[in-house]
């Protein structure tokens, strides 16, 4: 009987599983095969997808303007939330409430309709916002905000923060040197662990990059996007290689979490 | 020392008040942290957010609700609102019961299994968007090889990825892995002697789950409907990249408002958005009634 129950659950697990698996490894087949039409398996395997993608400068290019972005919209997160997390636990608890359902806005608000907003708010601002990366860096930021806040709040509670800095002080620290030698170390994991999971997560970000830049500043998207019309083969083998990257990606934020424990 | 000169006396009064006032200052001084924080939070989603709820109430410079009236009278931004309802809640609802399913046999698999596929459901829950809209059409598109399997063995139906039924598979698929991870601590909460004591006492597993199984875990799975219905109700990379904005949805309606080659009218985009903001909103109020509910009962 248990013998059986386990096999159930077993053909359960690895079945929706294997659903689950059944894109990633037509397109990973699909990216290695030199024709595959009308049959159910393809004619034979070439690598020529891959250096033909790796030889584009525009792939190139659009991949440098990703990283250039998420990079960008990640480090200002950093700065703006670090003092800011800091600020409210140890001056301010309360405020840990308030910022607890403000980290829920931009779950709530669709991109969709913030992007609307945006749109029409800054369409003729005095600096060029529009069809600029910048627009997009502090676009991210609100993307990054609410998992960077839940890990980094998540670390501050472990740590019994007015100790160390009134023990800092007592040794004669100012609060910024008891901040930056002492808080900040204790808070590198889970900084970490938020942050690849972040990077994966704007890496994909398609619709605010579509809706206020487009072409204007062709990111990884917007290129894959665009290459909808060129041969599946080659589309395959961007989308694989895009989903590597990620899956480093997600792998560096489950090690760096569990390392938390 | 000096302090005994009347004349002194003065400075130092005026130099300890002057402390005090700057002490009282410091007090707000970690306050100018908070600042950029609340600047560029403001200016990235607090502002565009109340632009939106502003403007969808302004109609060629005067107030009004002429851009909502507008909304009720379009059949076709009424059939974008219903696609996209019925895309969302289905997706959700079976995205949710075959999550449900995976966890619950996920936990009598050993660890090192468990431990995989976790890790391989949270990373395909990154599989999203135009990736996995492209995914779809090389494997289910018109000359994909499952469609192609399928339809060899004839029972292919008349699945059209391109209609709403291969939508809803894609939905579905995105729905899963997210599904899994919300619903994955939650079943901790199912502890084994509760289903040896009801088995015990003679219950089969269906009663068992009727009974003590699902009310037990029914906060988390209303929580986590919301979620996904939430998730699956914003979505527009996948949609807009499988039909290249053909298909009517309510994102795609407001996208190509604000986006489109021709007839930009953002303030109606600004009053469909209000309207989707509104349905989440109430969504999202019944949900958390119904977990109150749950909790009580």
């Amino acid at each position: 009987m248990d013998n059986n129950n386990l096999f159930i659950h077993k053909s359960v697990v690895y079945g929706l599983s294997g659903i689950l698996f059944m894109p990633i490894l037509a397109t990973f087949i699909y990216s290695f095969s030199s024709s595959w039409g009308a049959t159910i398996l393809p004619d034979g395997f070439t690598i020529k997808w891959y250096t033909q993608l790796l030889t584009d400068p525009r792939f190139l290019e659009a991949f440098m303007r990703s990283l250039f972005i998420c990079i960008s919209s990640l480090l200002l997160a950093m700065i703006l939330v670090l003092p800011m997390i800091f600020v409210i636990f140890y001056y301010y608890p309360t405020l840990d409430k308030v910022m607890n359902i403000l980290i829920l806005l931009p779950f709530a608000v669709p991109p969709v309709v913030s992007s609307v907003g945006l749109l029409e708010l800054y369409a003729d601002s005095s600096v060029q916002l529009i069809g600029t990366p910048w627009i997009l860096i502090g676009t991210y930021f609100t993307i990054a905000l609410p998992f960077m806040y839940r890990a980094i709040s998540n670390s501050f509670s472990t740590i019994n923060i007015r100790d160390l800095v009134d023990a800092a002080h007592l040794l004669g620290a100012s609060t910024t040197k008891a901040y930056l030698l002492i808080i900040l170390p204790n808070l590198k994991k889970g900084l970490l662990a938020s942050t690849f999971l972040s990077f994966s997560f704007l890496l994909g970000e398609f619709v605010f990059a579509n809706i206020l830049v487009g072409t204007r500043y062709e990111t990884l998207q917007i290129y894959l996007y665009n290459m909808r019309q060129t041969s599946g083969h080659f589309t395959s083998a961007l989308v694989m290689t895009y989903f590597v990257f990620i899956f480093v990606c997600t792998w560096l934020a489950t090690h760096f979490s569990k390392g938390n424990k | 020392m000096d302090i005994t000169k009347p004349v002194h006396q003065g400075t130092l009064t005026l130099k300890s008040r002057l402390g005090r006032y700057t002490s009282r200052l410091g007090k707000y001084k970690p306050v100018v942290w908070l600042l950029p924080f609340i600047a560029f939070f403001y200016l990235f989603q607090i502002a565009p957010m109340v632009w939106v709820l502003i403007n969808s109430f302004i109609y060629d410079g005067e107030w009004t609700i002429e851009n909502y009236s507008e909304i009720f009278d379009s059949t076709f931004i009424l059939q974008g609102f219903s696609n996209s309802l019925w895309i969302a809640f289905w997706s959700s609802f079976i995205g949710l019961i075959l999550a449900a399913i995976l966890v619950s046999s996920l936990r009598h698999l050993n660890s090192r299994i468990r431990d995989a596929i976790v890790a391989f459901t949270n990373m395909s829950s990154n599989f999203s968007g135009v990736p996995l809209a492209f995914a779809f059409i090389i494997i289910l598109g018109t000359n994909g090889a499952i469609t192609l399997l399928l339809r060899q063995w004839g029972i292919l139906g008349d699945f059209d990825l391109y209609s709403k039924s291969g939508l809803l598979a894609l939905y579905i698929y995105f729905q899963i892995p997210l599904g899994a991870l919300l619903l994955y601590p939650a079943f901790d909460a199912l502890k084994k002697d509760a289903y040896e004591a009801s088995q015990l006492l003679g219950a089969s597993s269906f009663k068992y789950w009727i009974k003590i199984g699902l009310p037990i875990l029914s906060p988390a799975l209303l929580g986590s409907f919301i979620i996904l219905f939430a998730n699956a109700i914003g979505a527009y990379a996948s949609v807009y990249a499988l039909t290249n904005g053909n298909y009517n949805m309510v994102t795609i309606r407001i996208a190509s408002l604000v986006s489109g080659d021709l007839f930009l009218e953002p303030n109606l985009a600004a009053a469909i958005s209000t309207l989707l903001m509104l349905l989440l909103g109430v969504i999202t109020a019944v949900n958390q009634w119904l977990i109150a509910r749950s909790y009580n009962g």
